[in-house]
Parts: structure tokens; sequence; C-alpha cells
């Protein structure tokens, strides 16, 4: 038994199954020798003319380049450049339209030629045996080789195979019919292809060269078996003319009775396949260092007034290839790039030759008539006997058109290399190639879907899974939020009621019991030093409560500031024991808390004269009122305060409820404004009250201080001293006016927060000298306010920082400062005035 | 410009349907004449009314279908249908016979299975079943050769024989089945099994007048003729080798064993390959010409 070899060199050559043997209609261009044209106006290079990614450019427009001069540099993977096929200047870069049955538009290169098609410098390589593989594969890469039979695939890639390479097969079949290019090419060049198959023995070093030609090319078999004379290695290869014998795998099966396994390459079983155009330019590229810039095409057809072959520069606009040979156009004219069983027909003429451009073919509508209708499949099977990758094309028809694709998979329809042989042969006219490229576009798209599918679902299942696990983190989160609501309000009842007992912060507490004991021997007439106790009291808790405050445990700040007054606000609703209704009162916070610091400035005063066992109830209800709403809480506090003022001052009652009311309409706008308003209507209130008082001395004692008073929290602390004592006043005057003055105030509030501090200054002077006649020790007071001030700075400094750290809007912070320092600045006000009092 | 644009291949065989059947019909045509020749133009008659009759049904259906009438007649497939039913039954048959095998193969068996493409069977065999099960005396009254029929008759005798049952001159189909002895005759193949269950041997029954040089009166030229319409269908591609060379290897194999074992009681290959329809079902009814058509392809 002969080996494979043996046989091969004896001649011996294998079939493919089916193949069809169509009229080869190539003697019309094979009549004259490939000629050369003349530079046409301009030459549009695509950037990518070959299977792989795009090269980078590396020119501008408006940059003068020479002749072979590269345009890109490969770049990623299977990336080859393009040159410049001649001399010129780049007119434009633009996506143009491609060579492509598509046309899409790919980025191009514009050169329009000098005429002087100078070379730029080149490297020649007459021995390249000096050189290393890589070099070579470098250079072959360097020079824009890609496949020139079809696919464009980068030659370079080919040129360094995994696998021993048994076999190289020079593909010269060129069985579609009417393309001559290879043939005029191998009868013009065959040594210099023989130097071009050098260069790839020295870099596969094969057992055997095949040089397979179908045999209706005697002038090109002659010229190579005489150019190969000497080499035993190279071996020309008559192979009978049928289509697709130049099929890549159909080659390789005729040459070496191998078959490609599917999806396999043809290095799997140690071959390698080059075409004939590529095998030249790799010549030219090593042996000249001319990159790939132009190649050989034959313009062909019955509408081709001198049908022949040229050598067309890469870029030249088919428009050109077909005025130059006498195109004569008719009615319904196809031209076809390729040939015609696999080519594709041009939607426009005004394209580009590109390295895979072998053929234009412009047939007349008589040598090729239009497609006549497609008749209904009669089973005749012809199609089976034609396909030379042994598929059952009319099953896959039937299946192409049912869209069963996993069927069609399973018929191997990847296995058809779409040689149209089926198509050909088919009596009813059947597009049968255009169904499998359908069919194919299909499954792919579908295999696309699916795995976007799968990723989509992933993440959808994903998605489930966490919502899932945060909708039970957040069930979690309140039932632990609930259970510690109740149990923080049940350890905070225990711990204040130990703070009654023990607790040294709480010593005011429980000064104040001692107080309500005092109290409630004394019963009635308020007592100043009892006050003065009770706002010490106060004051302490206020300190520890901010003290407290970086350390809490409680994340919002503003909860914090409000819960400060709600507790105030709770402790004398639970003191007054009365229900408050909560849903129908304002919600914005501010108005709130402006209201609750008018409810609380005047809730303190009712407290002062109630009974003191307040303070441990306060203490009590705090810290459970803190876990609700701040919103809600501040405003019940407010009504709750205003409720409990209302129960307190049997006699003023009226009186405060409504200011409380009405002073929620100014306070829409600032905090700030509202606070000073509030302090505004308080300051009105005792003016109204003192009506014998001048205001003189008044108003300048004030401006001094409205000047340092920038800080609307300084601001709000003034207010908020001034309300209080502005408090005292109108306690002591007539309630009806300072209602009526309340209404008033809401057009001067609307104002500049700082007019409205030195309004509140003027207000707080006033309320001062107030005091001062009352009590006549005015001076101390104002010292005494402003340490005050600066204390209470201080105290919210830590607070501060907290609040940024947690991302709080400083509107905000500054807001719930200002309420909070409202609050202690009243409370150490009043301690004030109870000191001096008790003095 | 504007150029059209067409899928690939762009170029095609030129062996579309209707040429194919077109060539069919061409290939059979010499073998009709023969017929005609040797058993008188009963067989054009029958042509006729088969194609009149099929194309009719064709076009009642399309209509009915509401499909293009034209486009589907104009593939030619009924008219090979109807062609091959004509050829296959007795010349003299009456007219009914071939209208009804003709109806029922286009109308049930072709297009009520949803026309061409999508019939089951050969509707023309389909037919030659029905009529062959229904109407079996019909079927099997083939009529002598001219040269040796008793009572020569003319194509107007043949007219009204097929249409009314009688010749002009009052013969019926079975007087015009007499030979010259007087005896009514029956096809080569008969007479042979008729002489067998005789005790004759083969040899005598060959004896027989009907028997010409090599195969039946008539009947060899006939075969010889379809046989060469049959090489025009290879020649042309038109069907592949396999069908016909295997259908015709096995009988000529069949025939030789025979010959070899039981000399005296059979007959050799040729006058089986040459009598009855054996070259008319090799290359025109086993290759499925209307069914399924074989074509151009080199063997693997």
């Amino acid at each position: 038994m002969e080996s494979i070899l043996e046989q091969i060199e004896r001649g011996k050559l294998w079939n493919i199954p089916g193949g069809v043997h169509p009229a080869s209609n190539k003697a019309s261009s094979t009549q004259h020798p490939i000629k050369r044209l003349p530079l046409p106006e301009s030459l549009t290079i695509p950037i990518k003319q070959h299977i792989g990614d795009n090269g980078k450019l590396l020119v501008n427009v408006g940059d003068y380049v020479l002749k072979g001069q590269p345009l890109t540099e490969a770049a990623g993977h299977w990336s080859v450049p393009v040159h410049a096929p001649t001399s010129g200047t780049i007119s434009e870069i633009a996506m143009k339209p491609s060579t492509h049955p598509s046309a899409l538009p790919e980025p191009s290169v514009v050169l329009t030629p000098d005429g002087e098609d100078t070379w730029c410098e080149l490297a020649p390589w007459p021995d390249f045996y000096a050189k290393s593989n890589q070099e070579i594969v470098d250079r072959i890469q360097n020079a824009g080789i890609s496949g020139m039979g079809g696919a464009g695939f980068p030659a370079y890639i080919k040129a360094q195979p995994k696998n021993e390479i048994e076999f190289l097969i020079i593909n010269g079949v060129e069985c579609e019919p009417y393309i001559s290019a290879d043939d005029m090419l191998m009868r013009e060049h065959a040594n210099e292809l023989i130097k071009g198959i050098e260069v790839l023995r020295k870099l596969y070093q094969p057992t055997k060269i095949l040089i397979g030609i179908e045999d209706d090319k005697p002038e090109a078999i002659e010229a190579l078996t005489k150019a190969c004379e000497n080499d035993h290695y190279t071996q020309v290869c008559a192979v009978p003319t049928k289509y697709p014998s130049g099929g890549e795998k159909q080659l390789i099966q005729i040459l070496t009775s191998k078959h490609v396994p599917q999806g396999g390459i043809p290095s799997d079983i140690g071959m390698v396949v080059h075409n004939v155009g590529t095998i030249y330019a790799i010549y030219q590229a090593i042996y000249h260092g001319k990159p790939l810039i132009e190649r050989v095409v034959t313009v062909t057809g019955d509408t081709i007034a001198s049908p022949c072959n040229v050598w067309s520069l890469l870029g030249t606009p088919i428009k050109f290839l077909l005025e130059q040979t006498g195109f004569q156009p008719q009615q319904w004219q196809r031209v076809i790039m390729g040939g015609p069983m696999m080519g594709f027909t041009l939607p426009s003429v005004r394209l580009p030759i590109i390295k895979t451009s072998n053929c234009v073919l412009a047939p007349s509508s008589q040598e090729m008539p239009m497609p006549g209708e497609e008749k209904a499949c009669i089973r005749c099977s012809a199609c089976a006997d034609a396909c030379p990758a042994s598929l059952l094309p009319q099953q896959l028809q039937w299946f192409a058109k049912s869209k069963e694709y996993n069927k069609l998979e399973e018929h191997n329809l990847f296995d058809c290399i779409e040689c149209g042989a089926c198509a050909y042969v088919c009596p009813s006219e059947i597009p049968l190639v255009q169904y499998y490229r359908v069919a194919k576009a299909e499954i792919r798209q579908e295999r696309e879907d699916k795995v976007k599918a799968e990723r989509a679902k992933e993440r959808f299942e994903a998605r489930n899974e966490r919502l899932k696990r945060e909708q039970e983190e957040r069930q979690n989160r309140h039932k632990r939020a609930a259970k510690r609501t109740t149990d923080e309000a049940k350890s905070k009842v225990a711990e204040a009621s130990k703070r009654v007992a023990s607790n040294d912060k709480s010593a005011a507490v429980a000064a104040a019991l001692a107080r309500a004991k005092a109290k409630r021997t004394e019963n009635g007439e308020p007592d100043n030093s009892e006050m003065a106790k009770l706002r010490a009291e106060r004051k302490a808790q206020a300190r520890a409560y901010k003290e407290e405050k970086p350390a809490s445990v409680t994340t919002d700040n503003k909860k914090d500031a409000v819960a400060a007054a709600i507790a105030r606000a709770k402790a004398k609703k639970a003191e007054q024991a009365e229900a408050s209704n909560v849903s129908d009162t304002a919600s914005d916070p501010r108005k709130a808390a402006v209201a609750a610091a008018i409810a609380r400035a005047k809730a303190k005063k009712a407290s002062s004269d109630l009974d003191s066992t307040t303070v441990s109830s306060e203490a009590a209800v705090s810290e459970p009122a803190s876990t609700e709403d701040p919103r809600k809480a501040a405003v019940a506090a407010a009504i709750a305060r205003a409720k409990a003022k209302k129960a307190a001052k049997k006699a003023d009652s009226q009186n405060a409820d409504t200011q409380a009311a009405e002073s929620e309409t100014p306070s829409e706008d600032d905090p700030r404004k509202a606070a000073v308003a509030a302090a505004i209507v308080r300051a009105k209130a005792k003016k109204a009250a003192k009506e014998a008082e001048s205001q003189n001395d008044g108003t300048l004692a004030a401006e001094p201080t409205a000047q340092s008073e920038d800080d609307p929290r300084k601001a709000a602390v003034a207010a908020a001293i001034a309300r209080a004592k502005a408090k005292k006043a109108a306690k002591e005057a007539d309630s009806q006016n300072a209602d009526t003055q309340a209404a008033e105030s809401e057009t001067p509030s609307e104002e500049d927060p700082r007019k409205a501090a030195v309004a509140a200054a003027i207000a707080r002077a006033k309320a001062k000298k107030a005091a001062k006649e009352a009590e006549s020790q005015s001076a101390a007071d104002v010292q005494h306010n402003e340490q005050n001030n600066s204390q209470i700075e201080d105290h919210a400094l830590p607070k501060d920082n907290i609040s940024q750290e947690q991302a709080v809007p400083l509107d905000a912070e500054a807001r719930k400062k200002a309420a909070i320092a409202a609050a202690i600045a009243k409370a150490k006000a009043k301690k004030a005035k109870q000191d001096k009092g008790s003095e | 410009m504007q150029l059209s644009l067409t899928s690939s291949p762009h170029n095609h065989s030129h062996k579309s349907l209707s040429t194919i059947m077109l060539k069919v019909c061409l290939a059979a045509s010499l073998g009709i004449v023969c017929q005609a020749y040797f058993f008188g133009f009963g067989v054009l008659i029958q042509l006729l009314l088969a194609i009149t009759t099929a194309v009719v049904a064709e076009a009642l259906v399309l209509k009915l279908r509401k499909r293009d009438i034209k486009t589907a007649l104009s593939d030619y497939s009924a008219v090979l249908t109807a062609l091959l039913l004509a050829i296959s039954i007795p010349p003299l048959a009456p007219w009914w016979v071939i209208v009804i095998g003709t109806a029922f193969a286009i109308i049930f068996v072709k297009q009520l299975y949803g026309g061409l493409g999508f019939n089951l069977f050969n509707p023309a065999m389909a037919g030659y079943v029905l009529l062959l099960i229904s109407f079996p005396v019909q079927m099997t009254t083939w009529s002598p050769p001219m040269e040796l029929a008793f009572n020569q008759h003319s194509l107007l005798d043949e007219i009204s024989v097929i249409f009314t049952g009688i010749t002009q001159s009052g013969f019926t189909t079975e007087q015009l089945r007499l030979g010259v002895d007087g005896v009514s005759m029956a096809t080569p193949l008969d007479s042979l099994k008729t002489g067998l269950s005789k005790g004759l041997t083969t040899s005598e029954s060959l004896q027989n007048p009907i028997f010409g040089e090599f195969a039946g009166i008539g009947w060899q030229w006939v075969n010889v003729a379809y046989l060469l319409g049959g090489i025009y269908l290879l020649k042309s591609r038109i069907i592949n080798w396999h069908i016909p060379v295997g259908f015709l290897a096995s009988l000529a194999i069949c025939a030789s064993i025979g010959v070899v074992f039981h000399p005296g009681v059979s007959t050799g290959p040729i006058l089986h390959l040459f009598s009855g329809a054996t070259m008319l079902a090799a290359f025109f009814v086993s290759a499925q010409v209307p069914f399924c058509i074989y074509l151009a392809a080199q063997p693997c």
C-alpha cells in the first residue's frame, strides 16, 4: 500500500462529491496580457479590506503620501495595514460605501494622485534566507497582505501555523466561471510565483508543495511546470475542471484525499492553502519590499467591449475600470463583484477595488438572465447531487423555510460553503443559498439573543434575590425597631426613675422633685428660688442632652434636635394629660420648630406656675417620643405645648393659642426669619404692653449688637431670648394687644434675615428695657445673654461636625441648631432672669 | 445608473422545470410513434384525451385553489402525467377509462396533496393502478400488432371503437383483437404463459407468430424506441443512470438465472428486456420523472 505522498507524486487525484460544470467563459478575458491602466482621478482606500480588526490611521487630511507609504498600521487582532497605491495628497478621510453586498459605509482614505507615482523608500530583501521567520512574518503583515482569493484572511496569521505543515497547497484552481486573474498571473509571473513559494517554504518547511490548477488552464500549467522543473519539492497538479474545486477544503480533498474536520482549519491536518495572488504579493513584499497596493482584476461580461485582466490599484473606482474597458450598460444591468457563482451584485459602481476583488463581471441579460420565479420544490434531489459538502440542500431548504433551526444545525448547515451549486442546478429556481444565508444569520442572531437572554435572566434573578433580601432586612429592621421602641421606652422610664433617685445628671431633676414637694406644701404662689432651681435643672438637662448627642446611637441629628423640643412638648403634654390632634396641623418642620419654640416659651412660663413633678415625667416621656416622625412630633409638640399653655394659662389661653397658630404663616419662608418674626411679634407685644416706654435708648443699645449678629443662629438665639422676655412682659400686659400685633407682623418677617436680626435685636433691646423696668438689672442681663450665646456655640460645634459627616444639608442643620439654640437660649434667659429675680 | 441586485449564484443551469418536462415528453415521443406505427393510432387518441383531461382538471382545481393557472400549467407536469398514463393503457380502451384515470391522477393524486412537489405518489402510476383495479378487462384488452390483425382498422374505426365500443363496420374491440388465424391474440408474454400452462416448452411457444426477431412483433421496436429515449434522458442528464440500469440489470440477471437452471421453461433476458413496458418502466416510470427527477450530477 503506497502512502498518500507516493500516490500524490504518482499524480493521483481524488474526487469531491457533487459539483457542477457551468460554462467557464474565460476565453474572452485571456486574449490579452494583463493591462496597465492610467491613474484614476481619485482612489478610495477602505482601511479595512480583510477579515479582522481595523488598522490605526497614520495620516491626516492634506498629508502628502508616497506610493507604498502605509496609511494605517496594524492594531488589534488579525490586523493588516493599507498603503497608498500611488503618490498624492490625502483629500478626505471619511465613511464611504464599502465594496460589500450591503455597501455599508466603512472608514476610508481618499487619495488624490499627483500623477508622479513616486515610490517611497523600499527595502528589498533579495536574500531573504538571511532573515528570521519572524522578520518575514512581520514583513508579510506590514505589507498588508491578506488572502486574495476571496475571504481576505490576513496572510501573516496563516504564515505562523500552530501545527507542523505537511503540504503547502497553492490554489490556482480558479474554478469560478469568467474569472481569469489568477490564470493570467500564473501565465505571466510563473517564476515570481515560484520565488514567492520559496519564501513560504522557508516558513513552513513542508514535505511537499502542491500547486493545484484546473486543467482548463493549460498555459498556466505549462508555465508553472516549467518554472519549477528542477524543483522536486514542488508539484503542479492539473485538477479536473469542476466547480467548486477551488474551495479550500475541496482542493485539499482533491489533492490529498484528506478532509478538513468539521469546524476546523486546514492546519489542523497539516495543510495550508494560499492563493496564487497572495503568493505574488508575498514575493513583492519580500523580494522588492513593495506592499500590497495593486492586484489583477478580471473585467469581463458581455456588456464589456474589451474584456481583459488589468493591474488595478487598490482603491480604484469600479466605475473607472468599467469605463476603461468599454462598458455598455443595459437596462436591469447587474455588476457583479466576483464570479457568477459566489460573487455579489454591486449596488453602485462608485465603490473601490479592494484586496479581495478578483473580478468585475458585467453580464448582459442574455448571458445571465434574471432569476425566474421560485417554483415548488419537486424533490428531484438535484441539489443534493450537486452539493460539494455532501449536504442535503433540499432538506435544509424545507427547514430553513419553516425556521427549524435545530434541524438545520443537525443537518450541518454551517458546513455549507455557499458555493451556489445547489441553486445553480435547481429546476424550480429556488434561491437556496439565499435561504441558507438568512437561516445562518438568524441562527447566529438567535445564539447571540440566547446569550443575552441568559445574561438578562441572571440579572433578573439576582435582582429578585436582592429585593427579597432587602425586603427581609427591612422587615427585620421594623421588627427590631418596634422592639427597640418599646424596650427603649421601658428602659428610659426605668432610667428616668433611676435618675430621679441616683443619677448625678438628674440632680436637677431631684431638685425639681424636691421643689415639687415644697410646692405641694406651699401650693400656689410661685417662688423665685424654686423657679431658679427649675431653670438650672432645665439648663443642665439641655447641656447634658447636647453632650450626649455626639455619642448618641440615634442616626439623625435633625431628629435629635427636634426630639429635644418634642421631649419637652411631650412632657408638657403628659403633664396636661390632654389628647392632641396630630394630623391636622401643618407639616413643615420649620413651622413646627417655630411653633414649638413659641409654645415652649409659653409652656415654660406656665410650667413655672405648675407643679414640679413635670420634670420627672418630662424625662420619662422624652426618649420614646423621639423615635417618631420628627416633623409630626414637632407639630404635635407645638400643638401640645399650645394646649398645655392653654390649660396652664387659664386666663391667657386664648391669646397664646392664636399666637402660635398665626406664627405658622410667616415661618413658611425661612426658619430664621420665622424665629426672628416670632421675636418681633413678641417684641411688639411687649411694646404694646409697655406703651409708656420711650424708644430712644433701646434703638441705640440694639445697634451694636445687631451688627455682630450675622450668624442666623445667634439671631435665633437672640430672638428666643427676646421672645422669652417678651413673653414675660406679655404675660403682664394685656393679651389682646399682642394678638393684633402678631397679625401685623407677617409683612416685616418676609424680609432679609439680617434685617430681621436687627429687628430682633431691637426687640431684644426693648425687651431688655422692659425687663429692666421690671427688674432694673438690664446691663447684667445683656452680658449674661452674650455669655450664653458663646456657650451655645461651643455646644453646637461637635454637632456641627457630625452633621457634616452625615451629609445632612447645611440649611437643615442651621435650622436645627437655631431651634435648639433658641430653646436653650430661652432656658438661659429665663434662668438669668430667675437668678436676678432671686438675687 | 440603476443597478439590479440579485442573490448569488447569478447564473443557472438553464434546466427549468418546463424544459425538463418537455425533454421527457420529447424522449417518449419516439416510442409513441413506434406504438402508433405498430398498433394503430389508438394511442394518439388516448394521448389527446389524456392531455385534454389533465389540463382541464388541473385548471379547474387551480381555479378552486385560487392559484395562478398559467404558471402551474406552463411547467408541463400535467401534460407529462397525461402522456405517461396514455401510453400505459391499451390503445383501444374506451374513452372514459383514460378520462377517469387522468382526472383521478391530476385531481386526487396531485392537486389534493398540494400540487407539484407535494404529491406522495407518481400521479400517472397511481391513476394506472386505479384503472387496473377498477377496470381489469378494459385494461388488459391489448390488440395485436396491425400486421397480425385479422380485422384491419382505420383511424376512424379506432375513434369509433374508443368512443362507442364498435367500429364503423360494426366490429367490437374483442373482434379487433382476433389474429389472422381467427384466434384472439394475446401479448407476447401472455402467449408464453399460456404456452407454459399448455405444457409447451419456451422454444415451442416462441414459434407463435407474435414473436419477431428478438421479442414480440411490434413490442420489440417500441421498447427499442423507449430505450433510445431513455438514453437521450441520460445523455441530457435529466435522469441518473442508477435506477434504470439497476432495474434493467436485475431483470436481465433474474432472467438469466432462469435460463441457466430451467432452460426449457425460461426465456432469455433479451426477450424480457424488450417485451411489454420494460423500457418505459425503466426510463420513464421507475426513474419517476414527473415525480422525482434525477438531474445531472457527476457520479461520485
